[in-house]
């Protein structure tokens, strides 16, 4: 089945400048795959080192959070949508309250 | 090759993100920056370096998410993400970055900021030290993660109305 991922403003450079691409997947997991396959410099800026998505990487299908899913193992249909949101955070280093 | 960052502000606007950062100190603020990625704007071949230039020309204030821990960390949900890009799509501009406060505590990025940044973003940081503003710098994640690069604020004048 076919799903479109959204590609977020601040990773489209790595993306040829894409802001979607299409990708024959099962899963959540298998589209976001595909994704990072084929634009490999994508990946560090999607999942740690040891391969979890980052916690500030926000992944919807259609209008649903996949945390509130089945994570990367929510199922697709065809024509389904995959966004990438990002959140966004920092702060001094300095840790006091 | 070597490659010069640089974000164009109005004097307005450079003021208004201090004022936020006066105005919720001693926690930290944050607002996105609405504006124009005006790419290459510069290639001397000469010198073999090129420039790359963006103007920040709306701001979109927010509230500081982190409720737990505003005097040093600050967060910007997913929503308040759409709801900037919403605005800035409104105003013909797209988000470009963000900008928050480092209260009494010096304009450069932490490692933290580092673990949580998007690459291509530009990064503002304003000082804000006992409620008085300091220094604004502003910074871009290598594409590596490894660190920042900064990039020079330059202070854009608002043109002349027809």
């Amino acid at each position: 089945m076919s799903v479109k991922v959204m590609i977020p403003t601040p990773l489209r450079v790595y993306a040829g400048k894409r802001d979607s691409a299409n990708f024959t997947a099962a899963t959540v997991g298998e589209a976001l795959s595909g994704l990072t396959t084929q634009f490999a410099e994508l990946r560090r800026h999607l999942y740690t080192e040891d391969g979890k998505l980052r916690a500030f990487v926000n992944v919807y299908l259609n209008d649903e959070d996949i945390r509130y899913l089945r994570q990367e193992n929510t199922p697709t249909k065809d024509g389904d949508t995959i966004s990438i949101i990002p959140s966004i955070a920092g702060g001094s280093a300095e840790n006091r309250n | 090759m070597s490659e010069e960052l640089e974000l164009w502000i109005t004097a307005e606007l450079a003021e208004k993100i201090r004022e936020h950062g006066v105005d919720t100190y001693p926690y930290e603020c944050c607002g996105a920056l609405l504006g124009t990625d005006l790419d290459i704007l510069a290639f001397d071949p000469n010198e073999n370096s090129r420039k790359i230039s963006r103007e920040v020309l709306s701001l979109f204030p927010l509230v500081n998410r982190r409720d737990d821990s505003p005097r040093n960390r600050f967060a910007v949900t997913a929503d308040d993400v759409r709801e900037a890009e919403k605005a800035a799509s409104a105003q013909g501009l797209e988000v470009i970055g963000w900008y928050h406060s480092h209260p009494d505590h010096p304009a450069r990025p932490s490692d933290f900021d580092r673990d949580h940044a998007w690459p291509w973003y530009s990064y503002i940081i304003v000082s804000v030290h006992t409620g008085v503003p300091q220094d604004m710098t502003s910074w871009r994640l290598k594409d590596d993660r490894s660190g920042y690069l900064e990039e020079k604020i330059l202070p854009m004048k608002v043109s002349a109305a027809n």
